[in-house]
């Protein structure tokens, strides 16, 4: 058998589905690829091997009773730490949450377990998803397999550089504002932000909760389709999700790998297509226009004239939102708690706990939202920022009377090297750039590899309208069966 | 002129609970400052008549029918907890000596 880890999602389920190789012996290898290479990737904050075979087994042994197997039973996927896993140790990157083992599974990962797919564990992040790089995790930085002395994006640099390393061949991140998209396009992979609730956020530890939405991260369009049909659609248990089944994206990633996209309009959003990003990266983009219109589509300019105040506004709307969330780590019912001596008052040890359990971005973004929510500057800041998030709904729903998907880059740069970016927190900000609308319209967007600037990967975003989530699907697998994937070099 | 002082910044960490060094408020200050002149083009957009929005999708009150469904037991819900007594979250003092 050749290197399973080195397959797709969609090719190792075939070979469990055929019984080539067992659920165990995929999952046995994948956690040997762990234990070869994750001491210099550092992209996984805890490893569940007991977990993960018990899991395969059951597969495993379903399989030999004859009982039917979903499309992804057996694959091993890395979760995000934002999402809970029953006894397994849950910190959302942060240390107020050190050693915390939740007592119940998040709908993702219930799905995960039920479609017989082995969660194996638990990936590196910002902490509490706030962050751009995956510097501000608690627990060290995670590098990106391309060059390791570069960040793999983030929040989710963690599932993104467990692709790209080749430690697992799905994962599940989550986007507030451009988190699984991000550093999907600076490791070469995969990332689809679903349509804010199409994926339910029941058990996900809550950033901004108007925003958050999980998703897949693969290292194809069509895993990534595979693994967003597993875990999406309508749950009761989250009063945002939408009752509505998904979209056919496995179908639509299936129908674009063909290459054929005749009939398909993309607009080229005119506000991201010239200034703010490297002279490469747009290069790449250009590239990629070409090729789209090469295979059929039909190209044309789109102006959206309000995205130019969608980062302004994202950063008043999240911290604000992540101020009332984060409220809840009060050092009472779990986590950390700090100076309890019998003297100390129950707000002294509160903000003890939250001081040494919060790194710095966390405590920045806090109190920039209790400033924009305060009395006297909430209507300049925060009621002003939700206003913006209605004109830049606005622009999405006249764009797409034009078109039926608009295109960007995903980033406006490559990879950067660790430490230019922390001392200065809104140039941190500027990686989320081009991601960030698609958030606050609560549409689907997908990044997927384009090119290579200086070595190193490039995206290219697609977003759809809300619950069409097959359409990015059906755009990104046409342009990946014409430029390939893209490996990194050995590690 | 600073949108944000470096007492503004004090009286924030104590509505957010976080018991800040002086070090840290020094470069909080100058960090949420520069991040607040920037966010404050938002103020830019004319958008009197513009209603604000809250979420992309309607929100809605999610109701289940009114009856018993497995939920987590006491010990599991007080797994985390840093500490518990008499199967009770125990917290720190709340009250003065005084009172």
């Amino acid at each position: 058998m050749s290197d399973v880890t080195r397959m797709t999602a969609t090719e190792v389920a075939a070979l469990v589905a055929g019984g080539q190789a067992s659920a165990v012996e995929v999952t046995q290898a994948h956690l040997d690829r762990i234990a070869a290479v994750d001491d210099r990737v550092h992209a996984f904050l805890h490893v569940d091997t007991e977990g993960a075979l018990a899991a395969a087994r059951d597969v495993d042994a379903r399989r030999a009773a004859g009982e039917p197997l979903g499309p992804l039973a057996g694959v091993p996927v890395a979760v995000k730490d934002v999402l809970t896993t029953k006894g397994v140790p849950t910190t959302a990157g942060s240390k107020i949450l050190e050693n915390w083992r939740p007592p119940y599974d998040s709908t993702i990962v219930s799905r995960l377990r039920a479609a017989g797919t082995v969660p194996i564990g638990k990936t590196n992040m910002d902490e509490f998803a706030m962050g751009s790089s995956t510097e501000y995790s608690a627990y060290g930085p995670t590098n990106n397999p391309w060059d390791l002395t570069r960040i793999p994006g983030g929040s989710g640099g963690g599932s993104a550089a467990a692709l790209a390393a080749y430690e697992a061949p799905l994962a599940i991140g989550s986007d507030t504002g451009g988190s699984i998209r991000q550093p999907g396009a600076v490791t070469g992979t995969v990332g689809a932000k679903p349509t804010y609730g199409g994926t339910s956020r029941y058990g996900l530890i809550a950033f901004s909760s108007s925003l958050d939405t999980p998703g897949p991260c693969a290292r194809t369009v069509e895993d990534a389709a595979l693994l967003h049909a597993v875990i999406g659609g309508h749950d009761p248990r989250d009063s945002t999700s939408i009752p509505q089944p998904v979209p056919d994206v496995v179908a639509a990633a299936r129908l674009g790998a063909n290459g054929d996209l005749t009939g398909v309009r993309l607009g080229i959003v005119t506000e991201f297509s010239g200034e703010g990003a490297e002279p490469g990266v747009l290069a790449a983009f250009r590239d990629s226009v070409e090729t789209l219109t090469k295979l059929g589509a039909e190209v044309v300019e789109v102006s959206c004239p309000n995205f130019q105040y969608a980062l302004p506004a994202y950063y008043l709307i999240a911290p604000s939102e992540c101020s009332s969330n984060l409220a809840r780590f009060d050092g009472v019912r779990f986590g950390l708690r700090v100076g309890d001596d019998g003297v100390k008052s129950l707000e002294e040890v509160m903000s003890l706990t939250r001081d040494q359990g919060f790194g710095p971005e966390v405590k920045r973004r806090i109190m920039l939202g209790t400033y924009a929510l305060s009395s006297g500057y909430y209507d300049a800041y925060y009621g002003q920022a939700q206003k913006v998030r209605t004109l830049i709904t606005r622009d999405f729903t006249a764009a797409f009377e034009q078109v039926d998907v608009l295109i960007s880059p995903t980033t406006p740069f490559v990879a950067f090297p660790f430490g230019s970016r922390t001392g200065d927190p809104y140039q941190m900000y500027l990686a989320d750039l081009f991601t960030i609308p698609t958030n606050l319209y609560g549409g689907p967007a997908i990044s997927v590899p384009c090119g290579l600037s200086e070595g190193l990967p490039v995206g290219l975003q697609i977003m759809a309208p809300t619950m069409a989530d097959d359409r990015m699907y059906r755009v990104a697998a046409a342009l990946e069966s014409a430029v390939g994937t893209f490996t990194p070099p050995a590690l | 002129m600073a949108a944000i002082s470096r007492e503004e910044v004090a009286h924030l960490a104590r509505l957010s609970r976080l018991a800040v060094t002086e070090e840290e408020l020094e470069t909080f200050a100058g960090q949420l400052d520069v991040i607040l002149q920037s966010v404050a083009r938002v103020g830019e957009v004319t958008a009197a008549d513009i209603p604000p929005t809250s979420h992309s999708v309607p929100l809605t009150n999610v109701l289940r029918e009114d009856v018993v469904v497995p939920c987590l037991t006491p010990a599991e819900a007080l797994s985390g907890a840093p500490d518990v007594e008499e199967q009770r979250f125990r917290v720190p003092r709340i009250l003065d000596e005084e009172a």
